[in-house]
């Protein structure tokens, strides 16, 4: 199987496709969709278009989205059968962050709930 | 034996390959790239672990300054447009790179640089401002995650830069050869990935830390 070949069957990520318009639209779509969202976000935090205690809510699933147009439109991580290996590494990296992040948050939230001291008391020790 | 592994999904896209090696391994165009792929999200679960952090001691202040005093959301959005935009142009280069123009690949980098060093500047601003007001990394340990987490993002962006001038001086020296077109892909890879974890920077540290 020659080189050509082989660089049909499997792309790596960041590579852009072979059309030099589909090329600059993909990135000039990304920019927009991200620009859009960066701005959302921006103005999200500063309204009170949404409940109050939802907003932080709001702002991480705005950031996710966000996350996901930077990987679609400027690395080209797509569903596509070339980029299998690329999203299965992907797939492994965000259960590992998510493993991380969420289980470091829960289990210290419990802790300080479960020292059987008052809220007050605990946010003290939790100063130094 | 091709049809079981067909069933299994291992093939890709009706090509004759069985995925259990009968071919050989790919190209280096793709297993390079692929490689740093690999170290791109390994450098992912590093920050994931400075974010835990930091968002078990966002409250321990110490009785010191708090994220609402001290996080200014203007420096933050203009920080985030030069770093989006960076980004943007780093991909318009690796287009004129790939069809081996000299002038606008070297035009793209150097705004790509450009625009990363706009965002370090600011960022060392903020950072000295703050330790000028006596909230420096060792004032609490709110401050502590802040300075390791944010510091951290900064350091990359400072080694993408040195990067960046790498691969502009070999582009000129060398022109555009196989490998050094791989470095360059790994490079917007690289680039790309720093502005992914900015997003989430923004996101919890600054926007999230500015709520009323």
């Amino acid at each position: 199987m020659t080189e050509d070949e082989t660089d049909l069957i499997d792309v790596a990520p960041g590579a852009p496709h072979n059309n030099i318009m589909s090329e600059v639209v993909s990135y000039v779509v990304g920019l927009g969709l991200a620009l859009l969202l960066t701005g959302i976000s921006f103005w999200v935090a500063s309204t009170s278009v949404l409940w109050g205690p939802g907003i932080a809510t709001g702002l991480i699933v705005l950031a996710i989205a966000q996350m996901g147009v930077h990987l679609v439109f400027f690395l080209h991580i797509t569903s596509g059968p070339d980029n299998t290996n690329n999203v299965l590494a992907l797939a492994f990296g965000v259960l590992i962050v998510f493993l991380v992040m969420i289980g470091t948050i829960w289990i210290m939230s419990h802790m300080n709930a479960n020292m059987g001291v008052s809220p007050e008391l605990m946010n003290l020790q939790m100063q130094h | 034996m091709t049809t079981e592994a067909a069933t299994i999904g291992l093939t890709h896209g009706g090509s004759e390959d069985t995925g259990l090696g009968h071919r050989g391994p790919e190209s280096k165009s793709i297993v390079v790239p692929y490689g740093f792929w690999l170290f791109v999200l390994s450098d992912m679960v590093l920050f994931s672990a400075l974010f835990a952090t930091y968002a078990t001691l966002v409250h321990a202040t110490d009785g010191g300054p708090t994220t609402n005093q001290l996080f200014d959301r203007n420096l933050v959005a203009i920080e985030t447009i030069a770093l989006l935009v960076s980004s943007f142009i780093c991909g318009l280069a690796i287009i004129a790179a790939k069809r081996s123009s000299m002038l606008w690949t070297q035009v793209w980098l150097l705004l790509t640089g450009l625009l990363g060093a706009v965002f370090l500047f600011i960022e060392l601003y903020e950072f000295a401002k703050m330790i000028a007001e006596g909230a420096g990394p060792q004032r609490s340990a709110f401050l502590s995650a802040f300075f390791t987490l944010v510091g951290c993002h900064g350091a990359h962006v400072t080694a993408g830069l040195l990067w960046l001038g790498t691969m502009m001086a070999q582009i000129w020296a060398k022109g555009f050869r196989q490998h050094i077109l791989r470095r360059l892909l790994c490079f917007s890879i690289f680039w790309h990935a720093l502005d992914i974890i900015w997003v989430a920077i923004f996101t919890i540290v600054y926007l999230i830390g500015t709520l009323p």
